[in-house]
């Protein structure tokens, strides 16, 4: 196992290529902050203590339709429930630090830093690294571009034309770090079932398609793994 | 126009409960023994949470009507096989979009 200075490098140094999408998502809920009529610190602040840009985006939403404080967390929470089985699967491999410091991993964890870090330990290399630092470099770099795009986003973000689609950078992150990551039938199974009950729950409200979608593409894996291993 | 103490207080709600969701199991692994089968299970974590996000942010969210409709499914597609024969997240991303701009600008 190499230095956690090494380590902690290894990670912020993998997740440059996602930090292009992180600047833009970063600027997208900035930019959406400021006009809601936040100053500067006002969106920052809303970055900085959610940092999970869709619960942002989504309780902006129904702020600006003036729901009540009860109906706007909630929506936000649900859409965050992803964030338990990012924080199940991460977890056993986090356990050597100490617990202030996962505390400060949990803070910063990330759809994107989460992705990251477990395609890295499911690799052959990946107990190479110092694991509990390798996933705190790659979470500061993307929390720190994320916080850097909001701080744009908030002052010019409005001036960017819409026709770019900077958003679309987010899904193309996600299919950058999934395909490799499909590496056997359960695995492309469970992808399939996910995407498949996601697409057609996508209706439901509070993002809950992509709870049904998860939890349906987990159990598929499982069981196809189950039944491989039983033929 | 939203109201700046309402605002705040969302933040602080949703950030303390966001945090919350995170921490949760990171808090407790070393002191529970999680299930064989929770652990076998936690492999599909990944393979099936981000296709639950891929897939309807490419087909359903932000298309446009018409043949420009087709820009954002095609340019996932693209960059699906581009992750398939490069393995390289940059180019995944950029020729995604790049195509993404292309159809736009053509179609």
């Amino acid at each position: 196992m190499n230095g956690i200075k090494y380590s902690f490098l290894s990670g912020a140094r993998d997740s440059i290529p996602i930090l292009l999408g992180m600047v833009p998502f970063g600027l997208i809920c900035g930019a959406v902050s400021a006009g809601a009529g936040m100053s500067l610190w006002g969106a920052l602040g809303f970055t900085w203590a959610i940092n999970a840009g869709a619960s942002q985006l989504a309780a902006l939403q129904l702020m600006e339709h003036h729901a009540s404080l009860a109906v706007v967390v909630l929506t936000g929470l649900i859409i965050n429930l992803r964030f338990f089985m990012y924080s199940a699967s991460i977890a056993p491999h986090l356990k050597t630090m100490p617990l202030p410091g996962r505390a400060l991993l949990g803070f910063i964890l990330s759809d994107q830093a989460y992705a990251l870090a477990i395609a890295r330990f499911h690799r052959e290399d990946g107990g190479e690294v110092n694991k509990p630092f390798y996933f705190f470099g790659a979470a500061m770099a993307v929390w720190v571009s994320y916080s850097i795009g909001a701080v744009f986003g908030a002052s010019v973000g409005t001036i960017i034309p819409p026709a770019w689609d900077l958003g679309f950078a987010v899904p193309l992150t996600f299919i950058a770090v999934v395909v490799p990551a499909i590496k056997d039938r359960p695995a492309g199974l469970a992808a399939l079932a996910a995407g498949l009950v996601a697409y057609f729950a996508d209706g439901l409200p509070y993002n809950l398609g992509l709870m049904a979608g998860a939890v349906t593409g987990i159990l598929t894996g499982y069981l196809a793994e189950r039944r491989l291993a039983r033929d | 126009m939203t109201d700046s103490e309402y605002y705040w207080l969302v933040a602080l709600l949703l950030g303390l409960g966001t945090f919350l969701i995170r921490f949760s199991f990171i808090l407790v692994v070393d002191r529970v023994t999680f299930p064989e089968a929770v652990v076998r299970m936690l492999r599909f974590i990944p393979a099936s949470v981000l296709p639950a996000i891929i897939v309807p942010a490419v087909l359903l969210h932000g298309t446009d009507g018409g043949p420009v409709g087709l820009a954002r499914p095609v340019a996932a597609l693209v960059a699906v096989l581009a992750a398939r024969k490069t393995r390289n997240i940059l180019v995944t991303i950029l020729s995604g979009m790049a195509t993404l701009w292309l159809l736009r600008a053509i179609l």
